[in-house]
């Protein structure tokens, strides 16, 4: 497997350092895969451009930080210009329809889709927008089997939540279903 | 079996070494990028029958903990760089007094308030010299998360078995990236506990050393009443004037560190027998030099990684080994230059120190450590 370089970006407070963590430590404790994931942000508590790394790779990882990503998650509009100037020829772009207006221009596969509307009206709550993003994520990408996924994300959400970030999943997998069928 | 593999921050890790070394005391003050270490143990120590304290700025917080180890438990505290320039005034009187316990910086850019949530390697000097005074010092790099762990768990052996503050100077990098950490059992790592007295309290002297430089330390409230002051003082705590019983003093607890070298030193060598090109990097840094010199291996270059985990006392005797046999060395840093000039020191010109400082607050990419590798002088 070569290294996969992923950021996941958005506003602060709109999950993705957890959704970055859920990833990266399913990846590495549960799959004995070599994972980081590290971030960066703002003096901003909530608000201000936001964003999550992740490498996955068979091999040692040294650098911790992302040098050219290979799959961008942009969830807001300012993430999405900020974050793809890197983003790899042929890259992944995943866009949330909703906070995206304008997608950024490369060469690049991009799927735009209703991630926070989603998670909103379909799942029940706007907050597991993370959760649905690493159910679609993964449904494209396949970093982790899907029974992988599911144990990360629960090992990591509040007792009395399962059901619906188990969920948040499904819609992130029914959706990225949808997109690539397009 | 199988150890337990987590996946942990590396602030989180320092609280999990802290805990396995037997910390049970912590003070402090919240500063990014150390905070988590501070809001763990806050929830942790409690638990264990320990005590976490958020004093009213750092330099109590100093006091605190150099007080929570004169009462007999292993202290720690966290903090980031203008909280370690508060804290030097108590550091000193750790030091002067000979009380063990830890101080984690995880470094951001500065000075002052600074670039509060970047990365910095810029405290490398402040660790040796912040405080003033002639002083031992011991200060750990690690540049991994499960170094994170174990470095903090040396620290508090080093602080415990030669009577000092030892510091742990990490960054934000490390501090705030996670990955994978094998989780030590009960007995897989040494932990030390400081010698104490065994003597009638009536003739306890605090500060008369046994043949290793160190003396027994009672704890206090323990039935052994003794007096600490930052004055020079004699065996028994009290002040002495005496210059001449000072000087012996100080050069007696450097060389409590001198002596040890081959114990507190720790270096990690990578493809360094045969290589031409010498990398020095510690921290996250060494990181970057770790992936550049793998890419400079892989076009057939002859480079090596010298990271040393142990940045105080300076490493000189293992850096001796490579002066007049590599014909470049490389110093990498998130500063302007301040652990080129003791490899500098260590190398005497043979050969010159090439340099790569950066201060913006972003940590140096491998590829820009390869162009130098590739570029020549």
């Amino acid at each position: 497997m070569a290294r996969h370089q992923i950021r996941l970006s958005g506003s602060g407070g709109q999950g993705m350092i957890t959704a970055g963590i859920i990833l990266a430590a399913g990846a590495s404790v549960l799959e004995g895969k070599k994972a980081i994931q590290s971030q960066s942000y703002g003096p901003e508590a909530r608000g201000g451009a936001s964003k999550a790394e992740v490498i996955i790779s068979d091999e040692e990882i040294y650098y911790p930080k992302v040098m050219a990503p290979d799959v961008l998650v942009a969830l807001t509009q300012e993430a999405a210009d900020k974050y793809s100037k890197d983003l790899v020829d042929g890259g992944i772009l995943i866009l949330d329809d909703l906070m995206v207006k304008t997608a950024p221009k490369g060469n690049w596969k991009v799927y735009m889709m209703p991630i926070i509307r989603t998670a909103a009206e379909k799942v029940g709550k706007a907050m597991v927008a993370n959760v649905v993003t690493l159910g679609a994520l993964n449904e494209i990408c396949g970093f982790v089997k899907p029974e992988t996924l599911e144990k990360a994300v629960l090992s990591r959400v509040p007792k009395g939540t399962e059901e619906l970030n188990k969920n948040a999943i499904n819609a992130g997998i029914e959706l990225a279903k949808a997109a690539k069928a397009q | 079996m199988a150890k337990q593999v987590k996946f942990l921050q590396g602030n989180e890790a320092v609280c999990e070494g802290a805990l396995y070394a037997g910390c049970r005391f912590y003070a402090g003050y919240p500063i990014t990028p150390s905070t988590e270490v501070a809001e763990i143990l806050a929830a942790r120590l409690p638990k264990l029958g320990g005590r976490f304290i958020q004093m009213e700025d750092e330099l109590a917080a100093m006091a605190a903990t150099l007080g929570g180890s004169i009462a007999g438990k292993k202290s720690l505290t966290a903090t980031s760089g203008p909280g370690m320039s508060l804290k030097m005034e108590n550091l000193g009187y750790g030091y002067l007094t000979e009380i063990p316990c830890v101080i984690v910086n995880v470094m951001r850019g500065g000075p002052s308030t600074g670039l509060p949530t970047g990365p910095g390697q810029s405290d490398v000097m402040q660790a040796r010299w912040g405080t003033h005074g002639d002083h031992p010092c011991i200060a750990l790099t690690p540049s991994t998360v499960q170094e994170q762990l174990n470095e903090t768990v040396r620290a508090f052996n080093l602080a415990e078995k030669y009577r000092m503050p030892v510091i742990l100077l990490t960054d934000e990098i490390i501090g705030h990236m996670r990955e994978a950490v094998e989780m030590p059992e009960p007995g897989d790592l040494a932990v030390v506990d400081r010698k104490r007295p065994t003597c009638d309290p009536k003739d306890y002297l605090p500060y008369k050393p046994e043949a290793d430089g160190v003396a027994p330390m009672a704890d206090f409230g323990s039935g052994y009443r003794y007096h600490i002051t930052g004055l020079n003082h004699l065996p028994d705590g009290f002040p002495s004037n005496d210059g001449k019983l000072a000087q012996a003093d100080e050069i007696r607890q450097q060389k409590k560190v001198d002596d040890n070298y081959d114990e507190i030193v720790v270096v990690d060598e990578m493809m360094c027998d045969d290589a031409e090109i010498l990398i020095f990097a510690f921290g996250s840094t060494a990181r970057s030099a770790k992936e550049a010199v793998q890419m400079a291996r892989a076009e057939g270059i002859k480079v090596g990684l010298f990271r040393p985990l142990t940045i105080w006392p300076f490493p000189d005797k293992h850096l001796l080994k490579y002066k007049g046999k590599v014909k470049r060395v490389i110093v990498p840093e998130m500063n302007l230059g301040q652990t080129a000039l003791e490899v500098e020191r260590v190398l005497k010109g043979s050969p010159e120190v090439e340099g790569i400082f950066q201060i913006d607050s972003e940590p140096i990419n491998p590829i820009t450590i390869l162009n130098k590798i590739k570029g020549g002088k």
